[in-house]
């Protein structure tokens, strides 16, 4: 039976962690390469890295940072941010990363999508959501609307549209962000997570709002989501990675206990 | 030495720096001669079993896999590698792939679940897989450890003899398969943590005898 994955995502500006990360012990580390090591160590499933650096000079650093992680950490990761063109999905992936998010670019042009699931399998194509809830309207059907720009641009697409959409496209996976409940861990967005991940054959992993281990439990049994992205729940020391898995597999839920 | 095939079927980095972490010598080629002199080979893979066939037959590799699976030689298989080792394969159309292991491979159904969840297609993320008896390249390897797959198809080898180890995912299929001195798994031991390593680890220290 498959695990349920539990994936903490790293910030990264210019080679840098965007926030220091505590681990208990009261360490601050701002090295991504070094804070990936560590949660490999504890036990994460999957990592992934968005970058969030607007210059190009600031991308290269970012594709010598993936070479670095590639070579320290031996479980699948991501990176996304910034991906419009299918070079910007194979220098990535030529420099270690398992699979590449695309998110605003994809909104853009869509193509991108089946273009880089041509190039470099399905397995390989995390599509980013941003999610903002709105009222249901005649364009928004689902009362869910893709943003960009971090929730500041109303895209007039439905979420539950888009998300069957990149599904034929060639995704195969889609990392499902609700801008609502990012970084107020106060819960992720169970109805949005259930709606979509019921909605699609592909696996969806839940974003924004874990604070605690309880909402983890909800959204991977209550709303079904295949994965559960964590951030500041575990940058902050809250928690480990272990304790969550401990507490997630107390409540019957199948995650990967050894590793 | 240890020599990973390289016939275009994906990013074959990936095995390359996860034996280089453990200070295995390892060499990507495209070349029959290469192959033929190192002392165990990888045989990867990302894809379509269709391209990856046909990559295959074009660069003449496909004569070299077999010659080097009869030879005696150590022989990983990994994931698509893995699948193209068999006889045939449903991606594609009806693939014919080496043959080397009696069998094909085919696509998960539609409709598959588990406790009443539907399951999604590919199986991706970690799961495990029960070995049915010891195979010195899973040694140190304890019962509950967990591997990462990414497929959509899955090996149905044709004797029961050649199924190593297995893994539930609504159906329960052979996710580790030998042949002599070839072992093939489903999963990418590259990117399995501490134990993936542990398996590829084994693999540069083994001598292709084995006790079932």
């Amino acid at each position: 039976m498959l695990s349920k994955r539990i994936i903490p995502c790293l910030d990264v500006r210019d080679g840098k962690l965007t926030k220091g990360i505590k681990f208990k012990g009261n360490i601050d580390i701002g090295d991504p390469v070094e804070v990936a090591r560590r949660y490999y160590e504890q036990g994460a499933d999957e990592i992934v890295f968005y970058d969030i650096t607007a210059s190009s000079e600031g991308r290269d650093i970012m594709i010598d940072v993936v070479k670095r992680v590639a070579e320290t950490i031996f479980i699948p990761f991501s990176v996304g941010g910034g991906i419009r063109t299918l070079e910007d999905m194979r220098s990535v992936i030529l420099a270690g990363a398992e699979k590449v998010s695309v998110n605003s670019g994809a909104v853009e042009n869509p193509k991108i999508i089946s273009e880089g699931a041509v190039a470099f399998g399905c397995q390989c194509i995390v599509l980013g959501m941003d999610v903002k809830n709105v009222e249901k309207s005649a364009k928004i059907p689902s009362g869910y609307e893709i943003v960009i720009q971090g929730g500041r641009k109303y895209m007039g697409i439905d979420a539950l549209w888009w998300a069957r959409e990149a599904e034929n496209l060639g995704a195969g996976e889609i990392c499902l962000n609700s801008i609502d409940a990012d970084g107020t861990q106060e819960g992720y967005e169970l109805e949005l997570t259930h709606l979509i991940t019921t909605n699609v054959k592909i696996p969806v992993i839940a974003s924004g709002g874990a604070g605690k281990k309880e909402d983890l439990l909800n959204v991977l049994t209550k709303a079904k989501a295949d994965a559960a992205l964590i951030a500041s729940i575990v940058h902050y020391g809250t928690y480990t990675i272990a304790e969550l898995k401990e507490y997630l597999s107390g409540n019957d839920v199948k995650v990967r206990e050894i590793w | 030495m240890i020599a990973i095939v390289d016939y275009r079927a994906g990013n074959l980095t990936s095995v390359a720096r996860a034996l280089r972490s453990l200070n295995v010598p390892c060499v990507i080629t495209d070349r029959a001669d290469e192959l033929r002199r190192a002392d165990r080979v990888i045989f990867p893979g990302v894809g379509a079993a269709g391209e990856a066939m046909r990559n295959l037959r074009d660069s003449g590799l496909d004569g070299c896999i077999r010659e080097i699976a009869e030879s005696g030689k150590p022989l990983l298989g990994i994931c698509l590698g893995t699948q193209i080792i068999f006889e045939t394969s449903e991606e594609d159309d009806r693939t014919a792939c080496l043959g080397i292991i009696p069998g094909g491979v085919k696509r998960f159904p539609g409709g598959l679940k588990e406790k009443d969840v539907p399951l999604k297609i590919p199986h991706m993320g970690w799961n495990r897989v029960q070995f049915r008896g010891k195979h010195p390249l899973f040694e140190g390897i304890p019962g509950n450890a967990e591997f990462y797959f990414v497929h959509s198809y899955y090996p149905a080898p044709s004797e029961d003899s050649s199924i190593v180890g297995e893994t539930e995912y609504g159906i329960r299929f052979a996710s580790v398969v030998s042949r002599g001195s070839l072992v093939a798994v489903q999963f990418h031991p590259e990117k399995s943590g501490r134990f993936g390593l542990r398996i590829l680890e084994n693999f540069s220290r083994w001598e292709g005898s084995h006790a079932q």
